[in-house]
């Protein structure tokens, strides 16, 4: 049997036709579309690696049926940066040293974008090791992880103010 | 006389808190995992692991799995292709015995007893789910509780030997005080956040592998002794390791049989393990009980420290957990023993996992010298400095150096150690929290193995440096590049490194925190290599400022070649090499530690970790609320990733401490809690209030760069320390592992 749905993945619209309906959305991206940024680390949602945006708000896409997709928008971490420049959340990664291993750093990544447009935990550490904590990292990076959360948070919130002025 | 003697000059690299080479790819999501590569013609590999932990499998549906749409093939016993290796025996010295169908036996849960391909992941997962294997069940022992074991014959790898130096029972006779305790530590899962996974492609009798592995090298010759073929014929691409912690250095079952169904198939196989599958087939930290009986003398010194761990390890092969040992170097006794005892159970066989013996040796010590300090009515780092060890104990051989004292003080002054009252139950925050303070001694030994490299000078004075070195985290990418960087001279974005791959030269082992140093040292000999003969070509060409200067040595920096200590006579790498024809010039070096050096020095790296926890007084909720370390390890290459390290091993120690035990079921012998949500280890949430110093150490001896290494010691030391807390915390002492809220209660 085949399904088409139609989604717009990282900013391109894309009609796809499953091959079968238990695809998961991670399976999709990682098996099908060539995008294995998103990573496999549990497949039931209990550590985060393939959080991905889904209508704007972190989901995991291993808990995602791709068939339930159509007409939905997915942003992946291929698709966070802006060409060359990058999402102030992976700049911040980057220079508070929040991954070692990388493998769940994009996942680590889009929840800390979505926890930012969430605005439940402004640049307060408490609120973000909480709000991050549905996101293991068995390297530990939670120090360097909960720095760059704050850090991509005030200079967001800075960029924004810039931008109102 | 080896190198380690010379004096080296260092450029501006190393030293550095440079960001990751790699993190540009991470962050972007380009960095290619193994199970990440989807060749052309792809299959896709699941296998059914046992459900029961002792017995045989006396049926599977076949019939159904080969019935599913997409299927391709499905391997049991009865039909599994042969192999050229005996999976029973093994490849080398280090391995392990893997399953890989070669009877209907099962001897633990988890172990693979059928494997099903298809042109799918969610076909061969169906065909997998309906294989719905019957079982003929035996009883089984998975757990370590009331078993005495048998003594372990030392030698192999897996088979620890003890120590024992001075005399023991007289150590126990002069005893004015003595105490006779306990500990116990689970079974746990390294359970890296990338499971174990292979993309296997056949071209003819050439086998190409995308796979995580610690030792590209040794698991090339291991994958080839499967497969009857050389082991040049395997190659091993591995730019990126989803952490390892130990338990990617070895050939697996699930790969293996991966492998062989892409040879059967004539297509490419990929297989990645389940989360659930990672609790069997993949190595663990075995579970210890352990025995530390301690005496002081009336001046609380210790007349003796003995330690016996007994430790599991499966029926069929051995991993026995060397515990004791980690009371061997540490603390100046009078008299030292530690004794192995290893219990078989029918469980998978357990392997290295970050500070293998350390961790679990370590946390039981750290308590068993609090224990010991409140006996002596002494503060717990006062007795620990009153048994400091100026030498290593038993040996009387020199530390290679040793700035513990200053980790103690830097840390404790850190901390606010002084402030801490003897008597428990003493601190409340100002949320009515108790609140307790506890400190443990770290401790590392700092291994060297065998490594190569080569480092190629280009004709535009920019360099090539190559060795199979391994990321796993740790920050190969950056460390390795800004060593290879400084021996020659360079600045790092005239480097271009190459690592990850099997074909490279032989980087060695990633692990037992030896990779820096070995790999690094490669580098570092194989740049002076390309500098030496670039210096060689310069002193005889008339032509260059350098000219005649044969029997000098030389210096680079900033790509630029001088002779030592004559700074006015210089010349640039690429106008040397542009009149030598523009060739390009290459330097080999090794690294690995000369015998006579390793005899010569106790070599360890070293800290003292403090912590604060605090427990709610009706609840006994534990949280670890500051953690302060102080380590030092030789040099520190890149203090950015070093602080990194040192953190994540920190977190583990609170992980040990407090979270993670693989729990088996009795009855049918299968963990109970073979995922991530049963499984705990620490979430963002756990992690607060830490802190690192590293303290400035000058090491001649360990090897050229004197580099010690930081991967497991963060470990060693935190359980204690947290475990020592909860006791200043409630007064209550907990002796099994991880201390959880029953532990605490009334
Ligand atoms: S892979 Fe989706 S939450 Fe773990
Ligand atoms: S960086 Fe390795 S798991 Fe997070």
């Amino acid at each position: 049997m085949s399904l088409s749905i139609s989604l717009t993945l990282n900013g391109v619209v894309r009609d796809i036709v499953l091959d079968d309906p238990r695809v998961t959305l991670l399976d999709l991206l990682r098996e099908r579309l060539a995008l294995p940024g998103t990573k496999k680390g549990c497949d039931r949602g209990q550590c985060g690696a393939c959080t991905v945006l889904l209508n704007g708000k972190r989901m995991n896409a291993c808990l995602t049926l791709a068939a339930t997709l159509d007409g939905a928008t997915v942003t992946t971490i291929e698709g966070l940066a802006d060409g060359d420049a990058l999402h102030p959340v992976q700049t911040a990664f980057l220079e508070n040293d929040g991954f070692q291993c990388g493998y769940c750093t994009p996942g680590q990544i889009m929840s800390a974008v979505g926890l930012i447009a969430e605005g439940r935990a402004g640049d307060d550490p408490e609120r973000i090791r909480e709000g991050m904590s549905g996101n293991i990292c068995r390297c530990a990076a939670y120090h360097g992880i909960t720095r760059a959360v704050q850090e991509a948070t005030r200079r967001m919130a800075a960029a924004e103010r810039g931008d109102a002025a | 006389m080896s190198d380690t003697m010379t004096p080296q000059r260092y450029g501006s690299n190393a030293g550095q808190p440079l960001t990751r080479r790699d993190g540009l790819a991470k962050v972007t999501g380009t960095a290619t995992f193994a199970a990440d590569n989807t060749p052309e013609g792809l299959l896709y590999a699941v296998y059914v692991p046992a459900a029961i932990a002792r017995g045989r499998v006396v049926h599977l549906n076949v019939e159904a799995a080969t019935a599913v749409a997409g299927v391709t093939h499905v391997m049991t016993p009865q039909n599994r292709p042969p192999l050229q290796g005996d999976p029973e025996a093994k490849p080398n010295g280090f391995s392990f015995i893997v399953d890989v169908l070669q009877n209907d036996g099962v001897r633990y849960a988890g172990q693979p007893i059928a494997l099903v391909v298809g042109e799918t992941l969610e076909a061969a997962t169906e065909g997998a789910r309906l294989l719905a294997p019957r079982y003929e069940v035996a009883d089984s022992e998975t757990t370590l509780a009331g078993q005495g074991g048998e003594a372990v014959e030392p030698g192999a790898f897996g088979r620890p030997g003890g120590a024992e130096h001075g005399d023991v029972p007289a150590g126990h006779a002069a005893a004015v005080s003595a105490i006779d305790v306990v500990y116990e530590t689970p079974a746990q899962y390294h359970n890296a956040m990338e499971t174990h996974a292979v993309v296997a492609a056949w071209d003819g009798d050439r086998l190409h592998l995308d796979l995580p592995s610690q030792a590209l090298s040794l698991s090339c010759a291991s994958y080839a002794y499967f497969f009857g073929i050389p082991a040049d014929n395997v190659t091993i691409r591995c730019p990126y390791i989803g952490g390892g912690f130990g338990s990617k250095a070895f050939p697996t079952g699930p790969q293996v049989l991966a492998i062989l169904a892409a040879r059967t198939a004539g297509r490419p196989v990929k297989l990645m393990l389940t989360r659930a599958q990672m609790f069997g087939p993949v190595g663990h930290r075995g579970a210890t009980r352990q025995r530390l009986r301690l005496g002081i003398d009336g001046g609380a010194a210790l007349t003796v420290l003995d330690h016996e761990g007994t430790a599991a390890t499966s029926r069929f092969d051995d991993f026995i957990e060397p515990a004791a040992n980690a009371s061997q170097g540490l603390y100046a006794a009078e008299a030292l023993r530690s004794a192995h005892r290893a219990v078989r159970l029918d469980v998978g066989t357990p392997g290295p996992m970050r500070a293998p013996g350390e961790a679990s040796g370590s946390a039981a010590l750290e308590c068993a010298m609090d224990e010991m300090a409140l006996l002596a009515g002494l503060d717990p780092l006062k007795f620990r400095l009153r048994n400091y060890a100026e030498v290593e104990p038993g040996t009387g051989k020199p530390y290679s150096s040793k700035a513990l004292r200053a980790c103690y003080a830097e840390g404790a002054k850190r901390f606010g150690w002084a402030d801490r009252p003897m008597e428990p139950g003493r601190m409340r925050d100002a949320r009515g929290l108790l609140t307790g303070w506890g400190m443990g001694t770290a401790l590392f030994g700092c291994p060297m193995f065998e490594a190569e490299a080569t480092a190629t000078l280009r004709a535009d004075g920019s360099a090539l440096v190559e060795t199979s070195a391994i990321d796993m985290g740790q920050g190969a990418w950056t460390a390795l590049a800004q060593i290879a960087a400084d021996s020659l001279g360079l600045p790092m974005d005239r480097v271009e490194f190459r690592a990850g791959h099997s074909s490279l030269p032989n980087a060695g082992i990633a692990g037992g925190s030896g990779h820096t140093a070995t790999a690094g040292g490669a580098l570092h000999a194989a740049g002076r290599d390309a500098i030496r003969k670039l210096g060689e070509i310069a002193a005889a060409d008339p032509d260059s400022p350098l000219h005649g200067s044969g029997n000098a040595d030389f210096t680079a920096r900033d790509g630029r070649l001088y002779v030592a200590g004559d700074d006015s006579r210089s010349e640039d790498f690429a106008a040397i090499l542009s009149r030598a024809g523009a060739v390009d010039l290459t330097g080999a070096g090794s690294a690995s530690r000369p015998a006579a050096d390793a005899e010569a020095h106790a070599m360890n790296s070293h800290g003292a970790v403090f912590a604060e926890v605090k427990v709610d007084p009706d609840l006994c909720q534990v949280r670890v609320t500051r953690l302060v370390g102080a380590f030092a390890a030789g040099r520190i290459i890149n203090p950015r990733l070093t602080e990194s390290q040192l953190m994540g091993g920190m977190i583990w120690g609170i992980s040990f401490a407090l979270h993670e035990e693989a729990k088996h079921d009795p009855r049918s012998g299968r963990i109970m809690n073979a995922d991530l949500a049963g499984y705990h280890v620490p979430v963002n949430a756990d992690v607060r209030g830490l802190e690192v110093l590293t303290i400035h150490e000058d090491d001649p001896y360990v090897n050229a760069l004197g580099i010690k290494g930081v991967g497991e010691i963060g470990v060693t030391g935190t359980v204690g320390a947290i475990a020592n807390a909860i006791w200043h915390a409630t007064g209550k002492r907990a002796r099994r592992f991880p201390i959880r809220i029953e532990d605490l209660l009334d």
